[in-house]
């Protein structure tokens, strides 16, 4: 990182100096001072965004693991690694954001000690954790390459199959659980959002956003890296993430249906345009856009695709999180500046590390000297790309 | 057999001084404007509300299972035998999601603190275990908020609202909300008015149980989901040995 400075190297520094000073302001003068939380609203961004969306984001390593290890469907084998790389970072980075929003990060610990079965939260910490030290074991054979450890990439080959149905299995469960953590607000949570089919709609967000992800990730890696773009993977993915995308639509439709909202989601109300939003990002636009043949053909048309569905499923979590709970606390939360910089800071680290990541070990491996880009022109320059890109340098 | 607390709105005067016994005993600052205070908050457990001159108490509804227990993922929050549900700061790792999951919005946060802590009602468990009431119920001077056994407490309302229908509205409220609180309510204004969710919103379902439902069936959902996943590894990678193996056999003739 010896190259001038650039004009996304500056706002790399600038996101990394707020989010400091923001650190300091949490450490020192408490969640008061650096959020718009209050017993009126006891969760923010925080766990709204970087535990619900961020462990949403990361689904894409489980997704491609399942995909091409369990299934055995070998041509999405080379985004495997940075789907499993981007999943180990995005959970080591969820751990960390989740230390700023703890009041007494300091005692993280007392879950392995005085632990409470059946509290939802206990057990997604479990899982976390247990899935976090699996990724790590899945991601290690991109370091046992880098120096060429035959013996290590021997014992890694022979338990790969455990790491992989185990990984997978803890998935599913903290996926789903972190719909049930609002299973127990039935009164608060708004019947737009609670439903008893949440750890059910939490999965299956989950698979649609894994791979959405995968769709973005390969781009931008493409733009960034300057590495060749494969469009026989993407157009598979892209598939996928149809079916994935009308299973979703179809659920909701169901429970809707089943719970006699659906004259209720049609009338204009605070919370139903926020639904609308979600719906529209979530399924109309990419279930459409996928419809056509010449879209799913087209690395921008999926690269469209996959952003809306990212996009979409991210209101989703954000409406059940916080645009749900509004009416019930009669208070609008809006999260302050200093909120979002630690949020930003954490995004931004992820890139950097990724950038790093890539630069350093064998991610793509099947690309030792990085071909020229072939869709820097074809798409619009995005702040992820910028940042990976000069990050790396 | 558990240790209720009935509040009779009726017979509340207003006099807050169950607000002063609450801070003194719980070691917290009272004074005027503290006493002017209209919300519950981490320096106050308590409050007496007054609306069209009638007035209402709010404090921890001591569910008989409690959703803040149930959630905290360190157990910090436990329902005593005795009937209240305290907190144990030495375990708490700061989550909030004890006050996410209550229904009546009691929990409290520390928001200024830098080793913050929740604050509620915990119903006095050194005096209830000491065989003494609570300091509320003990100050009270005209017995609108009365301590004792749950089922005693109950009949009295319930003798109370047939002794005198005109003056009650015909429930006890915590009786049967989320499955009973050891918080009861008698009164002749709706509770609903004061902040009180609603008992329709709140059902006669104990809260714990939401989350149970599922939680109950992931001991028997690891082994079989395990399985199944081990299964389609086993068949998608035969598909490769049976390849290979025809692959050798081929080369075998060959020769």
């Amino acid at each position: 990182m010896k190259s001038k400075p650039t004009f996304w190297k500056v706002v790399f520094i600038a996101i990394m100096g707020l989010g400091l000073y923001s650190t300091f302001i949490r450490f020192f003068y408490g969640l008061g001072a650096v959020s718009n939380m209050s017993d009126k609203f006891p969760w923010g961004i925080w766990i709204g965004f970087d535990l619900l969306c961020g462990i949403m984001l990361a689904a894409g390593g489980f997704c491609m693991i399942g995909a091409v290890y369990l299934f055995n469907v070998e041509s999405l084998h080379s985004v495997v690694r940075p789907a499993v790389l981007t999943a180990f970072l995005g959970y080591v980075l969820f751990i960390v954001g989740l230390l700023f929003d703890l009041g007494r990060p300091w005692y993280i610990w007392h879950q392995m000690i005085y632990m409470n079965p059946h509290s939802v939260m206990f057990e997604i910490g479990l899982c976390v954790m247990s899935y976090t030290t699996v990724l790590f074991f899945e991601f290690l054979p991109n370091v046992f390459e880098r120096f060429n450890l035959q013996t290590p990439i021997k014992w890694t080959k022979k338990i790969y199959p455990v790491l992989i149905i185990l990984g997978i299995l803890l998935s599913t469960l903290h996926q789903s659980s972190l719909g049930s953590l609002f299973l127990i607000m039935p009164s608060k949570l708004h019947p737009f959002w609670y439903t008893p089919a949440l750890p059910f709609f939490f999965f299956g967000s989950a698979i649609a956003v894994g791979l959405a992800m995968t769709i973005f990730e390969s781009t931008q890696s493409a733009k960034a890296f300057g590495r060749h773009l494969e469009l026989g993977v993407l157009v598979k993915l892209g598939g996928a993430l149809l079916v994935a995308l009308w299973v979703n639509a179809l659920l909701r439709f169901q429970d809707y249906l089943h719970r006699g909202m659906l004259g209720e989601i049609i009338k204009p109300s605070y919370e139903a345009y926020f639904l609308w939003l979600e719906l529209t990002l979530a399924f109309v636009i990419p279930i459409t856009l996928l419809s056509f043949k010449r879209v799913r053909l087209s690395p921008q048309g999926l690269y469209l695709a996959s952003i809306s569905t990212v996009l979409g499923f991210i209101a989703n979590r954000l409406n059940i999180a916080l645009t749900g709970f509004e009416t019930y606390a009669g208070h609008h939360y809006l999260p302050k500046w200093t909120e979002f910089s630690v949020t930003l800071m954490i995004i931004a680290a992820g890139f950097a590390l990724f950038g790093l990541a890539v630069k350093h070990l064998p991610i793509f491996p099947e690309e030792r000297v990085p071909v020229r880009a072939r869709l820097r022109a074809e798409t619009t320059p995005v702040v992820a790309a910028a940042v990976l890109g000069h990050v790396a340098e | 057999m558990s240790k209720s607390l009935l509040y009779d709105a009726t017979m509340c005067i207003g006099c807050k001084q169950c607000e002063g016994a609450c801070a003194q005993q719980n070691k917290l600052p009272y004074d005027d404007n503290v006493a002017a205070e209209s919300v519950q908050s981490e320096h106050k457990y308590t409050v007496v509300l007054e609306k069209n001159d009638k007035f209402m108490r709010r404090l921890c509804m001591h569910c008989e299972q409690p959703a803040c227990a149930s959630v905290c993922p360190v157990g910090a929050m436990h329902k005593t035998k005795e009937g209240p549900v305290v907190y144990d700061v030495w375990k708490c790792i700061g989550c909030r999601y004890c006050m996410v999951a209550c229904a009546f919005g009691q929990p409290k946060y520390e928001w200024h603190s830098l080793n913050p802590r929740i604050h509620k009602c915990i119903m006095c468990p050194d005096r209830v275990t000491a065989g003494k009431q609570t300091a509320c119920a003990e100050i009270c001077p005209t017995g609108a908020t009365k301590f004792g056994e749950r089922d005693d407490l109950i009949q009295e309302a319930q003798d109370r609202i047939r002794q005198n229908p005109s003056t009650y509205l015909p429930r006890i409220y915590g009786l049967h909300e989320v499955g009973g609180t050891c918080t009861l309510i008698l009164s002749n204004a709706n509770v609903e008015d004061y902040g009180y969710p609603s008992s329709a919103k709140l059902g006669d379902t104990p809260m714990p149980e939401y989350t149970g439902r599922v939680l109950s069936k992931i001991p028997d959902f690891v082994p079989v989901w395990s399985l199944v996943l081990g299964g389609i590894y086993w068949i998608s990678h035969r598909r490769e040995e049976v390849a290979a193996a025809e692959a050798e056999e081929k080369n075998g003739s060959k020769r």
